[in-house]
């Protein structure tokens, strides 16, 4: 589904990403892990499609096409999802009305017509309900006033909404108690399907308890330095990185 | 608005051109360029005025004479040259006498290229027009529907003749000739504009809607809008502007008095899409309009107003709260894009007691614009528990763009609670990004932000003219954030 082959990128002339080596195929779950500033959230925006990152070398191929001349929306009408680290607020456009855009949107890029009022509905029905969100919930401002586990909650009902092929969350664990975590956690798993992928990036064991991931990364100095399975998760969390970065330098 | 998506309207958005800036060939009669108390004179000779309102236009213009262009607004620009302008100019196939299907057709032609064909608008619910084009007032639908309820709704030149004892008892009133060059100005050589009076009591049942167009160039447009609501009545006026693309300034000097008797409510809306001039500043129409409105007891006016056109604005709909417990409210959004300046705000005048007023104001700018609101809220010596509510919220596109806040408060009595809240805040790269994340592009998502941003003010305006306002900020947003 995803090949990023020997990915360099940076930002303002600053390199951060420097060979990135990642394959993801369908119905895998991709743990990102490593140090504050390794790289993880850049490589998160780069595949997105974020235009203040340049890529200066390698190649990101989604689903067999080259997505790197791909506007950020292109990327999304093809089924690329970010959950965001830090979702911004649009005051004055409800979750509702930027959802119905959003699909509107993406069923434009492909042709269809837009969804019929009915459909929409059900489907927000449905998707609240994954997420045990409140229906007054929705007629707020975009992340306006959320609560920090309100805002990441919303990101994944987002993703519930637009059914990805390719979920990226960012943190989606930082801000959240514990039971916000099973919810969201929850609530991804219930997405999860033999078709789409996951890539979860992370600091902490803990969301991986909920979300058991398939491969874990760390990722150092702008490339992954070390892969294995679920357990290497547990490892970091017992030992930190420095035995990474010991082992990356010596 | 169920039937109308936000998405249909986004998919009628793909123009970036300034749509009405067609200009129609049309046969017009034009006096020669130049003001003097003949030219006057002519223009009241011309539409067959009494000699009271001849006497009324030469006094205006001797007074105008001696007064001097207001220079405190926030805005720059060349002055006109009063004397280069023609101040009368009118579309030769119009008789008064004539019914709608003997107008000339490439009239009712640009009437359809502005989409509002008057067959049209006669079929469109609840709608009464009346449309000004340079100098006259050329359609005036619905007239006899609202006749049968006492409503008067016609052209200010015919309710002159018509209505005489109506129009003298209220003309200048509100707004006297000397209230400021401009007013003076407008006072001396209106050519047209509409005239409305609701009788007591009656709800009026229909949106009343003027729309205004210059179409000739080198032409100044003068409406005069007065509006009466007796006793008890109600009213909901809209009001449109455009004008073709050209390169020279066009000058638009218009007056409207609103008068509310009585427990009358004016619900008064303005979409102004006067051209803006070029992506280089080039061109566009001075927009240097006096609006005011009188409160009696228990009487509640208000303005909502959107403006995205014209290269230079200077207005502010202001309300007189005399009458005890009487109410103003101003709601604007003011977009400014390019080369564009807007002065815009309100004043609220509270005499009475028990006054409210409420100030919402959101101004957009991007390009290299310049966007001022200007506020007065002053509160009488004698009124007792006045109260005034202000916002104004400035979003800024780009780096190069200006965006102001004046507001001005003055209390005399010790029992006045005033607020005042005021934003600042900008489009940011960010939420561009995460529009896009999410498959909504650029263009779009800058719409979203706006209309987010400005929701409170699109709320307060009629349906059909919310769609319009919507569209119309998208229009001249676009391409604003590269």
């Amino acid at each position: 589904m995803l090949k990023i082959n020997n990915l360099h990128a940076s930002v303002e002339g600053k390199s951060i990403l420097k060979g990135i080596n990642l394959e993801i195929k369908p119905g895998e779950v991709h743990a990102l892990m490593g140090p504050n500033g390794s790289g993880k959230s850049t490589l998160a925006s780069v595949v997105a499609g974020k235009e203040e990152y340049e890529v200066t070398d390698g190649t990101i191929i989604f689903e067999g096409e080259d997505i790197e001349e791909l506007a950020a929306e292109e990327r999304a009408h093809k089924g690329v999802f970010l959950s965001f680290q830090y979702p911004v607020e649009i005051p004055g456009v409800s979750v509702t009305n930027f959802m119905k855009t959003a699909i509107n949107e993406t069923r434009k890029a492909k042709g269809l017509k837009d969804m019929p009022a009915k459909e929409m509905l059900k489907l927000i029905r449905e998707k609240s309900e994954l997420l045990e969100i409140d229906r007054k919930f929705l007629s707020r401002s975009l992340n306006e006033g959320f609560s920090g586990g309100e805002k990441k909650r919303n990101e994944i009902f987002q993703m519930a909404m637009l059914e990805p092929k390719l979920a990226i969350l960012d943190e989606t664990d930082s801000g959240l108690d514990i039971d916000a975590l099973r919810i969201v956690a929850n609530g991804v798993n219930k997405l999860k399907s033999k078709d789409n992928a996951v890539i979860v990036i992370t600091h902490y064991q803990r969301l991986l308890d909920y979300i058991v991931p398939d491969f874990v990364h760390v990722i150092y100095n702008g490339r992954i330095v070390k892969s294995g399975t679920a357990a290497l998760a547990h490892e970091l969390e017992e030992k930190g990185y420095d035995w990474i970065k010991d082992e990356v330098n010596a | 608005m169920s039937k109308y998506t936000e998405d249909d309207l986004r998919e009628e958005l793909k123009t970036k051109e300034y749509e009405y800036g067609f200009y129609t060939d049309i046969e017009s009669e034009t006096f020669p360029n130049g003001l003097n108390e003949d030219i006057v004179r002519a223009i009241s000779k011309k539409k067959e005025e009494p000699q009271w309102m001849t006497d009324w236009r030469l006094d205006a213009f001797k007074v105008w004479k001696d007064m001097t262009e207001p220079e405190w607004a926030n805005v720059n620009y060349e002055k006109p040259d009063f004397q280069a302008i023609a101040y009368y100019s009118a579309p030769t196939a119009v008789d008064p006498n004539k019914t709608l299907d003997d107008v000339d057709p490439d009239l009712l032609a640009m009437y359809k290229k502005l989409g509002i064909s008057v067959d049209e608008q006669k079929k469109m619910n609840n709608i009464a027009m009346d449309i000004v084009v340079d100098s006259v007032s050329v359609a005036t639908t619905f007239k006899k529907t609202l006749g049968e309820k006492g409503i008067i709704f016609m052209s200010i030149s015919e309710a002159i003749k018509e209505h005489p004892e109506l129009v003298k008892k209220y003309l200048g009133t509100i707004v006297p000739t000397k209230d400021n060059f401009y007013a003076a100005l407008n006072s001396a050589v209106f050519s047209d504009g509409s005239f409305c009076y609701i009788p007591k009591g009656v709800r009026c049942p229909m949106e009343l809607s003027t729309y205004f167009r210059i179409n000739q160039a080198g032409t100044g447009q003068f409406e005069r809008t007065l509006l009466i609501a007796d006793e008890g009545s109600y009213v909901s006026y809209l009001e449109g502007c455009t004008a073709p693309s050209r390169d020279e300034n066009q000058l638009h000097a218009a007056v409207v008095e609103l008068i509310a008797l009585d427990d009358a409510e004016i619900k008064y809306s303005t979409v102004q899409n006067w051209y803006p001039g070029n992506t280089e500043g080039k061109g566009g129409v001075y927009n240097f309009v006096t609006k005011r409105g009188l409160c009696e007891k228990n009487a509640k006016i208000s303005w909502t107003q959107v403006e995205t056109g014209s290269a230079v604005t200077w207005k502010y709909p202001s309300c007189i709260l005399k009458g005890d417990n009487s109410v103003g409210e101003f709601y604007s959004i003011a977009v400014t894009n390019n080369y564009q300046q807007a002065d815009t705000g309100t004043k609220m005048i509270h005499l009475g007691k028990n006054t409210k007023s409420t100030i919402i104001s959101k101004g957009i700018s991007a390009g290299k614009s310049q966007n001022s609101y200007r506020g007065l809220v002053q509160i009488n010596s004698r009124a007792e528990n006045a109260r005034n509510f202000s916002q104004c919220d400035s979003l800024l596109m780009g780096n190069e763009c200006g965006a102001h806040t004046f507001p001005y408060i003055e209390a005399k009595n010790k029992t006045a609670i005033i607020e005042h809240e005021a934003t600042t805040s900008k489009i940011g790269e960010d939420q561009i990004f995460y529009c896009n994340q999410r498959g909504i592009d650029t263009e779009k998502a800058i719409a979203l932000i706006v209309n987010g941003f400005s929701k409170e003010v699109l709320n307060k305006l009629p349906m059909e003219f919310a769609v319009e306002a919507q569209k119309l900020l998208e229009i001249s947003l676009e391409g604003s954030v590269g």
